[in-house]
């Protein structure tokens, strides 16, 4: 049967006055085909009357043989609304019910995307465009090449402010990506991360434009401090690109943690602390050089070499699939500290390294634990 | 309560509002406007003497006119409407200076409220998110309106230290908006075709200006000193914007902040300085607390609502106007209910 008879057979069966799932279809083809003149939206409006009438058995039952002869003559009144009805018979057959409810909210979600009729919050953080697309397209990383295993996530409240402390790796800030996917994918309540980037990630344009949207801000202190007062989920990762560009032969030994920045800011928020230890990202661009020189030259900390990268040119820019695993361990709680404390370095540096033996001690176990990083 | 109000730059369009304003007001103090043109907008019932403040007349004005609050809004944004950049420096920096100095010596004057900007925070990528009242810009603007504005406050906190007896507020303020008020970013939006620099995102936040007037007009009535973030809620980004304005945005390489703002400029749509070009690529955002705990304004519109209510009046006949978007979501449902049935 070809698409166009089989809907037709469909109009008939409802003329029969079968109580079948389409009895609607028979109506607006018949207005649109038979009735309208124009193009095909002035077919929307004429639809609820029209629907009225399919009640009526009588006036139905003789539908079978209008369509053919009526498109017959609406190709020869308007071949537009012709073609049209083509085309939708065509994409009804082959895409499906279910499609077209996905087509019509992608519709929607595009007109909304279009005139600007959605939320952003303060800090630039546009939470449709990150589930919509961002999400997305970091999910087959996710699942397929990394396989990521996330182990705790109850660790992480269910609301309010909290500080997610992890460990850097990987020459590019991927595991940060990861971690977002992760948070979001396996916490009951969805929660964003909203993560802090080193000031470079605000020069570059486009990458900018994207981490603002998807939620990272600015590491500064005001901004961490204001995402945990407001109750968010902050993730932070204070090896910076000293954890991220260390040689492969480093890999899993926790760099210095900065000044504590990130401890002072969640005692004066009161909000925990949890510790997070992602095992996998050392092992996707292998860093075994660095071209000093291009990196003064282009202002970046390091150019990497790998055993891919410069070599097989844009094939290197490829991650090797390693087996992620990501743990978050017991929150530590900050609101046991005076707010005077954030402002005692003995108390900023106590807890910076308890929380820093933390993620080193569940690294080593974890990479124990794994074996072959790419099994 | 004040009994004579001293305004200046009543001949631009925000001045001449907040005169009428005033004026007009139940118990309306006795409203003078001073400016050195003309005023082409109605000033209610407000007098207008035609003064040069970079002269030294204010202080004889002042004295003659007994007048007890000063309402300085006479720092210009526009260097064409000046005449150039040379004299809106000169209008902006040397005209506060002699109002201050006139205000020094002028025994009557109790009250001094100042129209500032956010400008004065500046906009580069190492900002925070939101700039609260004490902080600093990270990176201090080098030129233009923003740096006027910059010297406009050093003067006015020098001026407040040597007459600790004058109560003073000053009020930086977002961008302007609304349907009436003109400014080089409502001609920005209100172009044909938008351009963006390419890769950036700015967030916005505007000031609706009647909002904006009438927290000028709490600042007179009210006796609350100190500075004062006037905004908006939210932000909106400029993507955001220009798609609510109905038009499509071209995104052009910035590197080179003169590169768009000479593109502006040449097409006589609107004199982008460097610091308002870098202000369209990454934004600013300033945190409002103060203004409602403190100086206890609320303003009625969001920022958003603000943008919407400029978008309505000005922006009406975009390529992606909202009528135009919602029409085609219509066709492509219509035939999609016609294919589903």
């Amino acid at each position: 049967m070809t698409p166009s008879a089989a809907s037709r057979s469909l109009v008939a069966s409802a003329g029969a006055g079968e109580a079948t799932v389409k009895p609607k279809k028979a109506v607006p083809k018949k207005v649109a085909v038979g009735e309208t003149t124009g193009p095909a939206m002035k077919a929307v409006p004429k639809k609820v009357p029209a629907r009225e009438a399919t009640t009526q058995p009588g006036a139905v039952s003789s539908e079978p043989d209008q369509p053919t002869g009526q498109a017959a003559q609406a190709s020869v009144a308007n071949p537009f609304d012709a073609l049209l009805a083509m085309l939708s018979d065509i994409a009804g057959s082959v895409l499906g019910d279910g499609a077209q409810d996905r087509i019509a909210g992608a519709v929607e979600f595009l007109s909304r995307r279009l005139t600007g009729s959605y939320e952003v919050d303060m800090f630039g953080f546009d939470p449709e465009f990150t589930e919509a697309i961002l999400l997305p397209i970091m999910r087959p990383l996710y699942k397929l090449w990394f396989r990521v295993e996330v182990r705790g996530v109850e660790n992480i409240p269910a609301s309010g402010g909290a500080l997610l402390v992890a460990n850097h790796s990987g020459t590019i800030p991927m595991d940060s990506l990861m971690t977002q996917v992760a948070v979001h994918d396996q916490h009951p309540y969805q929660r964003h991360l909203r993560m802090l980037g080193a000031d470079l990630v605000f020069q570059i344009p486009i990458i900018s434009d994207l981490a603002r949207k998807s939620g990272t801000t600015l590491a500064c202190n005001e901004d961490a401090l204001r995402l945990l007062r407001n109750g968010e989920l902050v993730g932070v990762w204070p090896e910076g690109f000293k954890g991220v560009g260390k040689p492969f032969s480093e890999r899993y030994r926790l760099q210095r943690f900065g000044r504590g920045g990130f401890v002072t800011a969640a005692i004066r928020s009161g909000a925990p602390i949890v510790p997070c230890s992602i095992v996998g990202a050392e092992e996707i661009y292998p860093m075994i050089g660095n071209i000093k020189p291009l990196a003064r030259l282009l202002g970046i900390p390091y150019v990497p070499v790998t055993p891919t990268f410069p070599w097989l040119g844009p094939l290197g820019l490829v991650p090797l699939p390693s087996k992620w695993i990501i743990e978050f361990d017991a929150p530590i709680p900050t609101d046991e500290y005076e707010p005077a404390g954030a402002e005692d370095p003995m108390t900023v540096f106590d807890l910076t390294d308890r929380v820093r033996e933390t993620i080193q001690r569940r690294l080593k176990a974890l990479v124990a634990e794994r074996g072959n990083p790419f099994v | 309560m004040p009994q004579v109000v001293m305004v200046t730059g009543v001949a631009r369009f925000l001045g001449a509002r907040f005169a009428k304003l005033l004026s007009e007001r139940a118990n309306a103090p006795r409203v003078i406007g001073v400016d050195v043109v003309q005023p082409a907008l109605d000033l209610g019932k407000a007098e207008f003497v035609q003064a040069d403040i970079r002269e030294p007349v204010t202080a004889p004005l002042l004295d003659e006119h007994g007048v007890d609050t000063v309402v300085h809004m006479n720092v210009l944004a526009t260097p064409r409407d000046a005449g150039g950049r040379i004299p809106q420096k000169e209008i902006n920096v040397i005209g506060t200076m002699q109002l201050l100095a006139g205000c020094q010596r002028a025994r009557s004057v109790r009250r001094l409220i100042v129209k500032s900007s956010t400008t004065v925070y500046g906009a580069s990528s190492r900002d925070p998110a939101m700039f609260t009242e004490e902080m600093a810009p990270k990176v201090s603007p080098r030129s233009g309106y923003a740096k006027d504005s910059l010297e406009v406050e050093g003067y006015v906190r020098g001026f407040a230290r040597r007459r600790p007896d004058v109560r003073v507020t000053m009020l930086r303020f977002a961008n302007f908006i609304g349907p009436d008020v003109r400014t080089p970013l409502t001609e920005y939006f209100a172009m044909p075709v938008v351009p963006v620099v390419l890769g950036h995102d700015a967030r916005l936040q505007f000031i609706h200006e009647d909002d904006g007037l009438r927290a000028l007009e709490q600042a007179v009535t009210s006796d609350v000193a100190g500075t004062y973030n006037v905004a908006g809620d939210g932000v909106v980004m400029l993507s955001q914007a220009v798609r609510s304005a109905g038009r499509p945005a071209v995104p052009l390489p910035g590197l080179s902040a003169g590169v768009v703002g000479g593109l502006l400029t040449r097409a006589s749509i609107a004199s982008f300085s460097p610091e308002q070009v870098q202000f369209l690529t990454f934004g600013r955002g300033v945190d409002t607390t103060r203004m409602r705990a403190e100086f206890g304004f609320e303003p009625d519109y969001t920022t958003v609502a603000a943008f919407e209510s400029f978008a309505s009046a000005r922006c009406r006949d975009g390529l992606l106007d909202r009528d135009r978007v919602s029409r085609a979501q219509r066709t492509i449902a219509g035939l999609l209910d016609i294919t589903r049935g």
